[in-house]
């Protein structure tokens, strides 16, 4: 599925916007982080949570539990949140 | 001749600047990480060549990045440092920022050492490739209530630093907690004892000194010349210990009055116990930590703290409202030595002469997180 990726992590993918697949937006976070290492940490933290200044959106709907399920036609966009520093 | 490197971590990246040995020109390399949150930037002094730089960016998680160049190109860590996943149904903690890089002994290559926020202590055995929990730290229920809660930290989280490895034995560590205290292992951290004997603690609230949680040690400094001597700047004065003794002395009862003897930095000669300086900050009233009067100043002791003497020579004399943070003062080897500190305000400053003469560097820069010297 179509996944598109922030400013702030396209270091990692080279690209505003990548596949990755999965039946779950946690298993379509482990893919990204197969095809690129390091990005899920920067997004998701060791307890498993979305980190705190990082949005994600399924077909623009606020999305924050890992096991939210996904299909193949699903678009997954992450978002730096309107916050930071 | 040998070249003078220092290492600028900034709230929005990082900098270096490279001189030779008179350091009369410095040549300006950065930024580096632009927008990065960079709480530290250390070169290894084993190999003169690996850097490691801590850091995280205002929304993405933390990381480390590293350099066997000496920051020509950068490689990100492949595992950072990372608190273990609670078990079911308990609560976990989860690394902000890592806060404090210390390489350690120079017998153990590729292994170094970092604190985090919140407290935790990480080592690598692969020059910063891979990093893991000290167990004995991170999962102990006695150093976790040592370490309090998020209030019990500075204003952007609690953290673990000072991290120091006697370069006499590889298993002789020490770290402090802000807040929690200063510890020690002689194992290489299987086993910690507390060090806060002579350690004052805030006054007129009735805090338990001997309870390591009141304790705010904000910087602690080993004398290269003599590692049986430590320096501290605490958050209640500044302090001296002589090994094998176990109790602080606070020696910066000696400092003027009108000065007070708070503040976050504290550096040591490199050839010489009995001279350290300090950089010390308003502490009154609502904790301004600006510059006392707004009139910024280093102090040095030449006698293991009995005696203060202000060296401001070079600086603002007024309306100068910056300070300097705990990682933010350093020292280099060169004779006579150099000093270097980098301002809130975004300014590095140096002197040449051990503090007689003060100069400006760089200004406009961010504020300043981090400053360390390297002779390479």
């Amino acid at each position: 599925m179509k996944v598109l990726i922030p400013s702030a992590l396209q270091s990692y993918t080279q690209s505003s916007q990548v596949e990755a697949n999965g039946s779950t937006l946690g298993e379509v976070l482990l893919e990204l982080d197969q095809q690129y290492p390091g990005i899920r940490f920067r997004m998701v933290d060791e307890q498993e949570q979305v980190r705190r200044h990082i949005r994600i959106f399924v077909n623009g709907i606020s999305v924050n539990r890992l096991s939210q399920t996904l299909h193949p036609i699903d678009e997954v966009a992450i978002v730096q949140a309107l916050s930071g520093g | 001749m040998a070249a003078t490197a220092l290492f600028v971590a900034t709230r929005k990246g990082a900098w270096i600047y490279r001189a030779d040995s008179k350091r009369d020109a410095w040549e300006v390399d950065g930024p580096h990480f632009l927008g990065h949150i960079i709480s530290h930037l250390v070169l290894d002094p084993r190999d003169q060549t690996t850097l490691l730089a801590a850091a995280k960016t205002g929304h993405l998680g933390p990381t480390i990045f590293r350099s066997t160049d000496r920051g020509m190109t950068w490689k990100e860590a492949l595992q950072p440092p990372a608190f273990n996943k609670a078990r079911e149904g308990e609560t976990g903690r989860a690394v902000d920022h890592t806060f404090w890089l210390t390489p350690a002994h120079i017998n153990e290559p590729n292994v170094w050492y970092a604190g985090t926020s919140p407290q935790g202590l990480f080592r690598s055995e692969d020059g910063g490739v891979t990093w893991h929990g000290i167990s004995s730290i991170n999962d102990d229920p006695q150093f976790r209530e040592w370490m309090g809660s998020e209030k019990d930290g500075t204003p952007d989280g609690p953290k673990l630093h000072s991290i120091i490895v006697d370069p006499r034995d590889p298993r002789h560590l020490y770290f402090g907690m802000s807040g929690g205290g200063v510890h020690e292992s002689l194992d290489r951290g299987e086993t910690w004892r507390v060090l806060i004997n002579g350690m004052d603690v805030v006054e007129g609230y009735g805090f338990d000194a001997s309870n390591p949680i009141f304790h705010d040690p904000h910087c602690v400094r080993m004398c290269p010349s003599n590692p049986d001597r430590l320096y501290q700047q605490n958050h209640c004065g500044i302090y001296r210990i002589d090994r094998l003794s176990d109790s602080w002395m606070r020696i910066g009862r000696n400092m003027p009055q009108e000065v007070s003897d708070i503040g976050f930095t504290m550096t040591v000669h490199p050839h010489d116990d009995n001279t350290a300086w300090v950089f010390p900050m308003d502490g009154t009233q609502v904790w301004p930590r600006t510059s006392p009067d707004g009139r910024p100043a280093v102090y040095v002791t030449q006698n293991g703290g009995e005696t203060w003497k202000r060296q401001d020579a070079g600086m603002p004399k007024e309306q100068a409202w910056w300070t300097v943070k705990r990682q933010a003062m350093c020292s280099d080897s060169h004779d006579p030595v150099g000093l270097y500190f980098g301002t809130t305000s975004g300014e590095l400053w140096m002197s040449r002469d051990e503090g007689h003469n003060w100069e400006r560097i760089a200004e406009h820069l961010p504020e300043i997180y981090a400053v360390e010297a390297a002779v390479v």
